[in-house]
């Protein structure tokens, strides 16, 4: 961890520059319509030019939670129907998913599968009973090659370069739906309908643009766009560990149980990731198709 | 010249206010579709494609078989082709706008649809895909008037139209071919997954385009002045019989690897679609009916005797025109997403307003083609081409 002399003088460097000329550097850390909309005291500026130049936000270090690249591994066996539920339930409305029944336009981030739905290649009749119906989690597996960030059209997905997660701008998505085609696991919802309101939403909601909700500090979306999960990167920010990941851990401990959803950096071999993987027999699912999927399965 | 486009008689203004009232029909559709979402469609969570894509599929092959009758014209020197080759042009300026027209409407968020301009991405075939397809648009529109104006003058297409006409014969290809690429490379897909995927589509343009082009010249000839000619249908004739053939031998192809090999993942989606699985069957009739279509075509077009007798090529022109629609623009879609990557069956089936909106862009592009089609025609009768 140590800091070699030019990384020394280059950040002592900036540091000074920074002090001298403080003003000049926030103007240049905003993003220049951003800077100008603050000078003219506010005026509406379109969504287009601010994604024109849209600087991606940065980390408030000692606080956010960071890694090379951000792991899951999901204990199959640890998991009942009690867990999966809470994992789901807390993902979805901490990320305001609206709640669909209609299974055709169904929006999921997290979802329990069957063992032979999650593992097509690897199932056949005689495995566990108690493994062939156990919950199986899913979700984006975050692939370090992802096929849904190659077919995008708009970068509207994209994989952040310093911790490998696989983000969706929902406000830029144009709903062309290229990267569910693409998507291998099944891991992408569309919004076929107006996303309001989460309760009791039937197959044709209304409009109800004044109901709140249930995160507000968690963006809503459109219609018309694609989602899935994030990793919780909104969390990691904020130096908070995923919620399906902290969820379920919470209540494997009430239960006794080994931690069922374990959340770690793969590229450092001291992380609790790194000795599961070492101690257990993993499976990724369709590892073959070469995405490289960062979810990991002990079976 | 645009001029001739409202000179027509009776017929002409009927028909247009036909396609008039489909097109509006279809926009209060659309304008449902723009208020509720993608949700009115028969398309869900697991086939997230259905017929607009479809369409867009079939209709880029149309418009890509302008290239069989310009290539022989210009590369071949095949001179009965000269008469018709404004005819292919402005079928591939209407098939080319109905295909930026179904992918405008399958847009969950169309009013963001210049974010693929603002965020070029050339790693997306469907970035290359907007571009070869509005450049193809360009092509044929330039070429199509360019040519048709000097006809009208009595001269000889000016110079400069040269090199954009040899460019859009590998144009013509390359929009088909960067359409197979939107599907067979996708990881995940077995059915597109497949390197057969560009020649297959080109061998099923190159039938669908002509043939459509035969129907096109024989309502030419029975409602206008203008006669496309006998041999030119022949010619065309003969070339939907060879494409024909080899779209079903592309296919034939496929089925052997995918039987042959018996992998699990390609082999489910051949086996739901032409037998179902497990009660989940919707398109078993359509799938071989497509094929019984296709092959009954094929024997018409082989044998002389019935190709040579223009009812009969119609019929076989017809056939080859739904076989190749049903194969094409609804089973190749479909199909590559039931099963899904979890390998459940979810079905799928267009609901009214989602076929009223389709009907909307095909009168649209049909719209399009009669109004040119009566400004060539008028031009090709002044010159005396009649």
């Amino acid at each position: 961890m140590g800091v070699n002399r030019r990384k020394f003088l280059k950040i002592a460097g900036i540091s000074t520059l920074g002090a001298a000329a403080k003003p000049a550097a926030d103007a240049l850390a905003m993003n220049p319509i951003e800077w100008l909309d603050k000078k003219l005291g506010g005026f509406t500026v379109p969504e287009t030019l601010l994604h024109f130049f849209h600087k991606p936000a940065g980390f408030t270090p000692g606080e956010a939670l960071t890694a090379k690249r951000w792991v899951m591994v999901v204990n199959v066996r640890q998991i009942d129907e009690e867990i999966a539920e809470a994992c789901m339930e807390v993902c979805h409305r901490i990320h305001n998913v609206p709640h669909i029944k209609n299974p055709k336009h169904e929006i999921k981030w997290i979802w329990d599968e069957h063992y032979k739905h999650a593992l097509p290649g690897q199932h056949h009749e005689h495995i566990d009973e108690a493994l062939k119906k156990a919950p199986f989690l899913v979700l984006c597996n975050h692939c370090e090659n992802p096929a849904c960030v190659r077919v995008c059209p708009t970068k509207a997905t994209f994989k952040r370069k310093h911790d490998g997660i696989v983000l969706m701008d929902m406000h830029r998505c144009i709903g062309c739906r290229f990267c569910m085609a693409a998507c291998p696991f099944g891991a992408r919802s569309f919004n076929w309908i107006i996303p309001w309101p989460r309760e009791g939403a039937g197959t044709m909601p209304r409009f109800r643009k004044d109901k709140e909700p249930p995160n507000p500090e968690f963006p809503t979306r459109v219609k018309g766009v694609v989602e899935k999960c994030n990793f919780c990167a909104e969390r990691l920010a904020k130096g908070q560990i995923p919620a399906c990941v902290e969820t379920c851990q919470e209540l494997c401990k009430e239960k006794g149980r080994e931690p069922a959803l374990v959340f770690g950096d793969l590229e450092d071999p001291d992380s609790e990731v790194r000795q599961l993987l070492r101690s257990h027999h993993t499976l990724r699912r369709k590892p073959e198709l070469g995405t490289n999927p960062n979810v990991y399965y002990i079976v | 010249m645009l001029e001739k486009a409202f000179l027509g008689g009776r017929k002409y203004w009927i028909l247009l206010v036909i396609f008039g009232g489909i097109i509006g029909l279809g926009f209060i559709m659309w304008l449902y579709q723009f208020r509720v979402g993608l949700g009115i469609t028969g398309m869900s969570r697991d086939v997230s494609w259905g017929f607009y894509i479809g369409q867009f599929t079939y209709l880029v092959g149309v418009a890509a078989a302008g290239v069989m009758v310009v290539l022989p014209y210009y590369l071949h020197h095949y001179k009965a082709f000269g008469r018709i080759t404004i005819l292919a042009e402005f079928m591939a300026v209407g098939a080319v706008s109905m295909c930026l027209l179904f992918i405008l409407v399958d847009l969950g968020n169309p009013v963001r649809a210049l974010n693929v301009l603002l965020h070029p991405s050339p790693n997306s075939v469907l970035f290359w895909d907007m571009i070869v397809l509005n450049g193809y648009l360009f092509l044929n529109i330039l070429i199509g008037w360019n040519v048709l104006s000097a006809e009208r003058k009595g001269s000889p297409p000016p110079n400069w139209i040269k090199p954009f006409i040899y460019l859009s014969i590998p144009w013509a290809i390359s929009i088909h071919t960067v359409t197979a690429y939107l599907y067979a490379g996708l990881p995940g897909r077995h059915f597109w997954l497949t390197a057969i995927m560009a020649p297959r589509f080109l061998a099923s343009a190159f039938c669908a385009g002509p043939a459509l082009l035969i129907l096109l010249c024989l309502i030419v000839r029975k409602t206008t002045r203008f006669d496309p000619g006998k041999e030119q249908i022949q010619t065309l004739g003969s070339i939907v019989t060879y494409a024909l053939i080899l779209n079903v031998f592309f296919f034939l192809c496929e089925l052997f690897t995918v039987f042959y090999s018996q992998i699990p993942g390609h082999i489910d989606h051949f086996h739901y679609l032409f037998f179902g699985h497990e009660g989940h069957g919707n398109l078993i009739v359509l799938m071989w009916l497509a094929f019984a279509l296709m092959t009954a075509a094929i024997i018409l077009l082989v044998v002389p005797v019935t190709r040579r007798n223009e009812g009969i090529l119609t019929v076989a022109c017809v056939l080859t025109v739904i076989g190749t629609w049903i194969d094409k623009g609804f089973g190749l879609v479909v199909g590559g997403f039931v099963p899904n990557p979890l390998h459940q069956y979810t079905e799928y089936w267009p609901t009214v307003p989602e076929a009223l909106i389709t009907l909307a862009v095909w009168a649209t592009g049909f719209l399009i083609i009669s109004v040119l089609y009566k400004v060539a025609t008028t031009v090709k009768v002044e010159v005396g081409a009649g």
